[in-house]
């Protein structure tokens, strides 16, 4: 294999890993809570603007620039958009399931405006350039460091895969499990629902601020572009076709979903004539946007679909009582 | 301060007004915040359009101006074809999908999310038909009339205003006076019970989607008149009409009138004090304090 293909394939892959990350959080909130998020391109823009105004060097013509490392930029990142998922969550969960899901799309609208507008401290439409990449130095070598790139997002996705996988077999992730499947039940077992949906929504927010970060610092440069609505529909798109409720399943999604929507560009490229481009990424959208309804009307569970029993308890138990224990399918 | 914001507001008001309506009825009966209701307004523009150029182009008599408007009758006729066709197209959108996840028994949630998915599928769609480029249904210029007190209109804003006003009225006098409205609040106030007392649910719902189709139809015309037809120009209206539907009071007609012409007048006088660009920031800025303050809205009942 020629080094070109090697580097492009890391390439690839930690621009999916990117998005696994999104899909990761997204999949706290949905798959686990049942909370639904319109506005994820808004959080994931939460993040990679935090981190990028910590780590980039002082810049004159606008706010910060602080040039701390690229740790602290990440931290910092997913403590802003856990916080702004907080607000928002405290603001809407309490009220109509729904209200969650218009909140957080106007959160998406108003980031994407502020990131556009104030433009002394988000550098406007222009965005913001020159923000640190991991092992810079070793940019003379492409795949040294495309290679050493990828491996810090598989760090970083193996990390909070297992840190997520703990939390779901935990007692705190059983109870989001109850609440999600029969709220007055767990209700009557003492178990504060609005609580627990609000820390489940501030966890998932954290990590989409993260995964927004670590893609930053992987690309080096941010625009308002990147954070359209369309963001926000591929994550959805990847979490519903690996299957919601799993992890693995959320990771598996965001790279063949994204598989697909990079060869569909390529393709695109190369079938239609320069003049008709515009055209056909209109109609990819569309099918895509098919595509999703049609995996929601035919298989809801996605292709890995969520374990029924995560309790190592119930395991424990008889097989006649482990059938009479299993809750129904969430997606019935 | 400049009085004119006022006819700004309003006529901004006037279309957020109806397209609120449709989404206050699909949310109050179907009991699902829809998504895809911003693309019903960007079809309706866009089918009036190729409706208008149609009629244009079958016979040029209908393309002279009538009386002080800048549109011949083609776009009256067309109107009338395109509310058909928008309502036709929620129809369509109802059997295919909505329709099919009621019988699966979706969750609310899967409702809204098909509803997501929905939405930039139609979007996609229409900027693959039309491009995206602007477009306009007349490129006449209007002198605006004086009406007194500093106030200017041109007579294309005038008629806008009285046909908002008329619809409202229409569909209110509709829900409260006539036997399918009964019906449709009937459902809306409990829909197993509806079923049992006799009352067709699949007639009110598809009662539903025409109303709100034709309606959020309209409101795209006179967007399309007042400034000009794009493809994202009902997604760019999707949060004012959320944060309307939600400050009128889920299931209140005149509730998500009032409150559209509310977020018009406060994006009208946002404009004029922090500037344009801010604009899509008011109807967030007004979602947030009612969500805070009163999340059952002006004329809705606390759950």
């Amino acid at each position: 294999m020629s080094v070109e293909l090697v580097a492009y394939v890391a390439f690839f892959l930690t621009m999916a890993l990117t998005y696994a990350v999104m899909c990761l959080g997204l999949n706290v909130q949905w798959g686990q809570t049942g909370l639904f998020n319109v506005g994820v391109a808004g959080f994931v823009a939460i993040g990679a603007y935090v981190s990028a105004l910590l780590t980039t060097p002082d810049a004159p013509d606008r706010f910060g620039g602080f040039g701390l490392p690229i740790l602290v930029g990440w931290l910092g990142a997913a403590l802003a958009t856990g916080l702004a998922s907080f607000l928002v969550g405290w603001l809407t969960i309490r009220l109509r399931a729904d209200y969650l899901a218009i909140a957080t799309f106007g959160v998406a609208v108003t980031v994407q405006l502020v990131a556009l507008n104030l433009q002394s401290v988000t550098g406007g439409p222009f965005g913001i350039g020159f923000i640190p990449r991991p092992f810079a130095n070793l940019a003379g070598d492409p795949l040294a460091f495309s290679l050493l790139n990828l491996g810090v997002l598989i760090v970083v996705v193996v990390l909070l895969y297992l840190a997520l996988e703990h939390l779901l077999r935990s007692p705190w992730g059983r109870v989001l499990r109850a609440i999600r499947e029969d709220e007055t039940a767990a209700l009557a077992l003492g178990k504060n629902a609005t609580r627990f949906r609000l820390q489940a929504f501030a966890i998932g927010g954290a990590i989409m601020g993260l995964a927004g970060a670590t893609q930053a610092h992987f690309v080096g440069f941010i625009a308002p572009d990147n954070y359209v609505p369309l963001l926000t529909f591929q994550v959805w798109a990847m979490l519903i076709v690996g299957g919601s409720g799993n992890n693995r399943g959320a990771i598996l999604g965001a790279v063949l979903v994204w598989g697909i929507w990079a060869a569909s560009a390529g393709a695109i490229a190369s079938l239609f004539p320069p003049d008709q481009q515009a055209r056909a990424a209109a109609l990819r959208i569309v099918l895509i946007g098919v595509g999703l309804c049609a995996i929601l009307l035919l298989r809801p569970r996605g292709i890995l679909g969520e374990e029924r029993v995560v309790s190592r308890h119930l395991a424990r138990l008889k097989p006649s009582h482990r059938v009479a224990s299993r809750p129904t399918p969430p997606d019935s | 301060m400049n009085p004119q914001l006022i006819m700004d507001g309003l006529i901004a008001g006037a279309m957020i007004g109806l397209g609120a309506i449709g989404i206050t009825l699909t949310y109050s009966i179907l009991r699902f915040a829809n998504f895809a209701h911003g693309e019903m307004i960007s079809w309706g523009a866009y089918l009036a359009l190729a409706a208008s150029s149609l009629f244009g182009t079958l016979s040029g008599a209908l393309l002279k101006p009538i009386g002080p408007f800048s549109f011949g009758w083609s776009l009256p006729l067309a109107v009338l074809v395109a509310v058909a066709l928008t309502a036709g197209l929620a129809l369509l959108v109802d059997t295919l999908l909505f329709g099919l996840l009621r019988k699966h028994r979706s969750a609310i949630i899967i409702m809204v999310m098909a509803s997501f998915g929905a939405s930039l599928a139609l979007r996609s769609l229409l900027e693959f038909i039309f491009t995206s480029k602007p477009v306009y249904f007349s490129k006449a210029l209007q002198i605006a009339l004086p009406l007194g007190g500093g106030l200017r209109a041109t007579p294309d804003q005038m008629l806008a205003l009285a046909i908002a006003a008329l619809l409202v009225i229409a569909v209110h006098i509709l829900l409260t006076r006539t036997a399918i409205g009964r019906s449709m609040r009937a459902v809306s106030e409990n829909q197993q019970l509806a079923g049992v007392a006799g009352i067709d649910v699949r007639k009110v719902i598809r009662t539903v989607w025409v109303l709100g189709a034709g309606l959020a139809c309209i409101a795209g015309v006179m967007a399309g008149l007042l400034v000009q037809i794009r493809p994202y120009m009902g997604f760019d209206l999707l949060l004012p009409l959320f944060a309307a539907a939600i400050l009128g009071g889920i299931g209140s007609v005149p509730g998500a009138m009032l409150a559209g012409l509310i977020v018009g007048l406060a994006e009208a006088l946002g404009v004029q004090l922090i500037g344009a660009e801010w604009r899509a920031a008011v109807a967030f800025i007004i979602l947030v304090f009612v969500l805070l303050l009163r999340p059952q809205g002006l004329f809705g009942r606390a759950e």
